[in-house]
Parts: structure tokens; sequence; C-alpha cells
């Protein structure tokens, strides 16, 4: 029996069969990118610093961030999502990551930027630990491929310090 | 569709579709669209479906060869017995 159905049916299956065998070439064909980002962040200013009633304290402050993540966008990339997080330690907690500020690149073009904003998200600690606090500006990135794995990086910049008294 | 059209068709629909999905993936690589790969393979897929799927008359170029009428008459089937007939008919009864 060799009817309409039948080759529409043989057709239909091993069409998609070859698209999913595309899609997964287009997937390994992004392990020969290597990306070489670069993220600036300068603290221009401190606007306010102070502890709230309930005794956390809570940072508010300028921020000039820069990036260049146009190595990062191959033909199988949908988007990037990038984060700015600060990350410092505590007695309680080793590791403290506080996300400032989020973007998401939708194309290549958007992907070299600098933006001049005070914190998006709020600098919040819990607890009474951030004056005078030795911080780290983390840039991190997901990147959403059209098909495939997700993956992320990120670039670590040391040495940022809050002020020692509130303000 | 006779044999022969459908050996040519069922190969004809593999062989299409492999070489339009290696142009489909070569050009969007090369022109880094994923895009233009997906619109290039599904161009290749309903140019492949309108050339093997219906039953176009080159599939039809090897009839097969029916034995002539007359052949049978020389050769008559062998009729069954009137006894096999009978007994049928009780057992349906």
């Amino acid at each position: 029996m060799h009817s309409f159905g039948y080759r529409a049916n043989a057709l239909l299956t091993f069409s998609i069969t070859i698209l999913a065998l595309m899609c997964a070439m287009a997937s390994v064909s992004d392990n020969f990118n290597t990306p070489t980002t670069s993220a600036q962040v300068q603290v221009l200013n401190i606007n306010w610093f102070q502890k709230q009633p309930n005794g956390n304290d809570e940072v508010s402050m300028t921020l000039n961030i820069s990036a260049d993540l146009q190595s990062l966008f191959t033909w199988n990339t949908k988007q990037v999502f990038v984060f700015l997080a600060a990350e410092y330690e505590t007695p309680k907690n080793s590791l403290n990551q506080i996300s400032l500020w989020d973007g998401i690149i939708p194309t290549k073009e958007h992907a070299k930027f600098w933006i001049h904003t005070s914190n998006k998200y709020r600098f919040i600690d819990q607890g009474s630990n951030l004056r005078g606090k030795e911080y780290n500006l983390t840039m991190h990135w997901h990147v959403m491929p059209k098909t495939g794995k997700m993956s992320a990086d990120k670039i670590v910049m040391p040495g940022y310090r809050l002020p020692v008294e509130y303000r | 569709m006779d044999w022969q059209g459908q050996k040519l068709a069922e190969q004809l629909m593999q062989l299409m579709l492999i070489a339009v999905s290696v142009i489909a993936f070569t050009t969007g690589y090369l022109m880094a669209s994923f895009q233009m790969m997906i619109l290039i393979y599904a161009g290749g897929v309903v140019l492949t479906t309108l050339v093997t799927v219906p039953n176009w008359p080159f599939f039809n170029r090897h009839p097969l060869k029916w034995l002539d009428p007359t052949e049978l008459e020389k050769h008559p089937k062998p009729q069954p017995s009137l006894n096999t007939t009978s007994k049928k008919k009780s057992v349906k009864k």
C-alpha cells in the first residue's frame, strides 16, 4: 500500500527528524565560539546610606555600567540576560548576592552598551553589615540560544568599598 | 503508482530532503541567520511534498503486465467438490 497518506506521513516524519538534526548541529556549532567579553562598573555616587527602622542597612548608589558582550552572540543566540550583582561576605553568610540592575539584550547591536543609572533593585542587607564593607560587583549573564542548552558566565570586579558612616 | 514509481518516490524524497537540509544549514551558518536556515528548509520541504506526494504520471511509467484473460479460461481454477460445499452449508445451518 503506497497511498497519498502514506507518502505524506513518511515525508513529514523524515523532514522533522532532519530538522531536529539541523537544530542539534546548530547547537553544537556554538561550541566553536569563544567569547571575549569586557565589563566596567564605576560607582559614581552613594546617594544615601542608612539603617532602616527594622535594622537592615540600605544603600542607594549611582552606577555607570559599560560592557561589551557582542562576542556572546552567534547565529544561534536568541537573547542574553545580564544582571549586575553586589557580592560580599558577612559573618553569617559566606556569600551574599544582591541584584542591583538587570537587562535583556535582544541583538548583537545592543550588546555593546553603557548605562548611567541608580540601582534598579534595592540594595538592602539582611542585617547591619554594610558599613565599610568591601564588596565585588559581578556582571552575570545567561545566554539563551534558539536551540540547545542555556549557558551562563560572569565577570567579577573586586575592590569596591562602602562608606564607613551612614549618610 | 507502480512499483518502480514507489521506489523512485521514496528515494527522491530522502535525497531531496537531505540535499535541502545541507544547503539550508550551510547558508544559515554562513549568513549567520537561523531564520534563513529555517526558511530554506521549509521551502525545500514544500517542494519535496509537491514532487513526491501526489501521484504524478512519471511515477506510472512501468505498469504491471497482467496475464491475458484468455489464459484464465485455458487454465480454470479447480472447483471445490460438491461434498465440501454441502458440509459447509450444513455447518452454517
